[in-house]
């Protein structure tokens, strides 16, 4: 599904005789090392992107939603992040649409699909909630929620304790770009830079253009989404998230600022969308929109970085990886009865009632 | 003895100094006021926040994801009606990660009528709130039971909202809290901030004491045979002096329960008293559409329809859209104590 339509116009060879050592756009540059690591996650993602969604059309899952279109951005965020458990660490408040950053984080492949398939092995929401909806205590991202635009009421809290804690940890937000027309993006800006207090929080928007059918355009009178910093004198960015190495350092120039000084930065990627909102708009690919993952390949083949065999047993690789974990996923076990009340409650030692876990409503041997 | 937000306050104080919170909040909280009502006078970790209620318990799930203690403030529960999809979230954080993240915050916001508090400063929420699953729901009637409720509900690792009683909150209590002064002007001049300038003003901490009540555990005010009364935070008082008049009056006597906790509530000593005395009375103030006490009362005819040798009552606040300011509305809108005394009454003559 990744390919090109026509893919007899496109040059699957570089002109070029010797092998680049970096890539280029614009005027800046990535390592061809760093940019083919970002190629293989963005391929992989697609991939696992792609074979989610048959899984969506095929009855395998009820449900498909991520974030094709957005791979580039996603990926270079991923492996930036600096990764672990605590304040010390980043917090991720995401959204459902961020399997880029999860994929290049390392997480296995089959984690995603388990959530997708609904197993009692899913390791986020043990069959519980939507795919893409990430919850790892072991590298500090917090629940994802289907509500929109909430996580960015979260962030400054746990910013809050990095900042308390010192250290250079900072928390990452990141939503669409309809979520910001809810207050709660407000608040975020607000809460972020309370005089005296300003927190290290990036706010991230990916802004495809689209709130499910409607687009941003006739809904958003802002002049670009990265100007609603401006009220508050924070530094923000607008880049084109469908190119890797402007946005590797667009992310790179954020995180060392909010880093360094403790304040937040507001970072707006101009993604596209190529599968539509969800399976229930259908998932149909959109080939009119620009594709990070089609635009890279050539980048990286002009560049003599990489040739076409090579990206063909890549794509290759990143299906039976992705074919592999769906095998694996779907015949693992499901939930069962008694997991429906299961998890709700924390042990509490000044608890009647519930010591352990929620047991369903009180009786009359509830103590 | 200490007035109920007094304990509250001392509670808190034992909560920073003892019991890890990290961090009490919310609009006003911190200096100069120190919360609209005193509960949060010269606390060392309160701080006042953005006049933002969804920010505040967004910051408040934030603070505890990193591993912070945090104890949020809604001024009045009017305005957590905002909050309530965030409430949600809080609540089932837990179930929805399959036990990865707990969600350790405190909620406490006055609740109900009685401050002559107009549209917006007289609302209930607990039935609101009962519906909040994963959440843990208190509400005191008196200062004792808020100081270990509080204690309580910051152990606790789950998400837990203290309702306070705005009628009660300056009421003296009638046991002491552990390691409060006997007298209750010197507990007053130790840690109620000084009326006008306070800058320099720092209180005098009372060595208070660890006093947990139970999450989930009630407590019978009275003990009687007549007919069993449910109730909790205002209308608790009003009940107790209710069946003291009857019971000089008439000799009836009542199982007076004070639930304390909404959710868990504590269905065991609803379910001993109505069994004994087949008759119940459920008192509260919220509106009576929907109405937390219509679903103990559910449980009631559900599980004791037998035992029951009158018809199960529920007195509860009328069906408008707020209380009015004028008295008249407020007197006619939530339970009074002839309300209260008549309705016994009636459940205590009832032949079978």
């Amino acid at each position: 599904m990744s390919e090109s339509l026509d893919e007899s116009s496109r040059p699957r060879r570089s002109k070029l005789t010797a092998a680049s050592l970096a890539v280029r756009s614009g005027r800046e540059t990535l390592s061809v090392e760093l940019a083919l690591t970002l190629f293989r996650h963005m391929v992989r993602t697609r991939a696992l992107e792609e074979r989610a969604i048959k899984m969506s059309k095929s009855g395998e899952a009820y449900f498909w939603i991520g974030g094709p279109g957005e791979e580039a951005f996603n990926v270079c965020l991923g492996l930036q992040v600096h990764k672990g458990a605590g304040p010390a660490h980043d917090y991720l408040h995401l959204h459902y649409r961020s399997l880029g950053i999860l994929l290049a984080m390392g997480m296995p492949m089959v984690d995603h699909v388990r959530q997708l398939a609904m197993t009692a092995t899913d390791p986020f929401s043990r069959g519980r909630n939507f795919v893409g909806h990430y919850a790892i205590p072991a590298w500090n991202v917090v629940p994802v929620t289907s509500v929109i635009e909430v996580q960015y009421l979260m962030a400054p809290g746990t910013a809050l304790i990095q900042k308390r804690a010192g250290g250079d940890g900072l928390t990452v937000v990141n939503g669409g770009d309809a979520g910001t027309a809810e207050g709660d993006f407000e608040s975020c800006l607000l809460w972020s830079n309370r005089p005296g207090n300003e927190l290290p929080v990036l706010m991230i928007v990916t802004n495809n253009q689209y709130g499910i059918s409607t687009p941003a355009k006739s809904q958003l009178g802002v002049r670009r989404i990265a100007d609603r910093a401006l009220a508050y004198d924070m530094k923000a960015e607008t880049v084109d998230g469908n190119d890797p190495i402007a946005s590797w350092h667009a992310i790179d120039r954020a995180m060392k600022y909010v880093r360094t000084e403790r304040k937040p930065f507001l970072l707006e990627a101009m993604v596209s969308r190529l599968h539509g909102h969800s399976s229930s708009s259908g998932a149909q690919r959109n080939w009119s929109e620009a594709d990070c993952v089609a635009l890279f390949e050539q980048k990286l083949i002009d560049a003599n970085a990489i040739d076409a065999d090579q990206v063909r047993a890549m794509k290759a690789k990143a299906k039976e990886e992705a074919d592999a974990a769906v095998v694996q996923a779907t015949a693992e076990a499901k939930p069962t009865l008694e997991d429906v009340e299961r998890l709700t409650y924390s042990a509490s030692k000044v608890d009647a009632i519930y010591p352990n876990d929620y047991t369903g409503l009180p009786t009359q041997n509830s103590k | 003895m200490a007035t109920l937000v007094q304990a509250v306050r001392l509670a808190l104080h034992y909560g920073e100094t003892h019991l890890g919170v990290s961090d009490i909040f919310g609009e006003d909280v911190g200096p100069p006021l120190g919360g609209v009502f005193t509960a949060t006078q010269g606390l060392k970790t309160a701080w006042n926040s953005p006049l933002d209620e969804r920010g505040i318990v967004g910051t408040a799930m934030g603070i505890a994801y990193a591993g912070g203690r945090p104890v949020c403030e809604i001024q009045f529960c009017d305005y957590a009606f905002n909050t309530l999809d965030l409430l949600k979230i809080a609540g089932n954080q837990r179930w929805a990660s399959a036990g990865n993240f707990d969600m350790p915050i405190v909620l406490m916001t006055p609740s109900g009528s009685g401050i002559r508090g107009s549209l917006y400063h007289s609302h209930s929420f607990e039935s609101w709130a009962s519906r909040l699953a994963g959440w843990k729901i208190v509400m005191p009637s008196n200062a004792l039971d808020a100081y270990g409720l509080m204690l309580s509900a910051i152990v606790d690792p789950n998400p837990v909202m203290v309702l306070l009683p705005k009628a009660l909150l300056r009421v003296k209590g009638d046991k002491p809290i552990p390691g409060e002064p006997d007298d209750p002007d010197e507990l007053a001049r130790m840690i109620d901030a000084p009326v006008g300038d306070r800058s320099l003003w720092e209180p005098q901490w009372p060595d208070v004491g660890e006093y947990f009540v139970p999450l989930g555990s009630g407590v019978l005010r009275r003990e009687g045979a007549a007919a069993t009364v449910v109730s909790y935070g205002r209308t608790l008082p009003l009940c107790v002096q209710a069946a003291d008049e009857l019971g000089r009056d008439f000799g009836f006597t009542f199982d007076v329960i004070d639930l304390r906790s909404i959710f868990p509530y504590d269905w065991p000593m609803i379910a001993k008293s109505v069994a004994k005395t087949g008759r119940v009375l459920i008192v509260n103030e919220d509106t009576e559409v929907t109405n937390f006490g219509e679903h103990i009362l559910r449980r009631i005819v559900d599980e004791h329809f037998y035992d029951l040798l009158a018809k199960p009552r529920l007195l509860m606040g009328k069906h408008v859209p707020g209380i009015g300011l004028n008295q008249v509305y407020e007197q006619n809108t939530v339970p009074q104590l002839p309300g209260i005394r008549d309705a016994l009454r009636e459940l205590a003559e009832e032949r079978v």
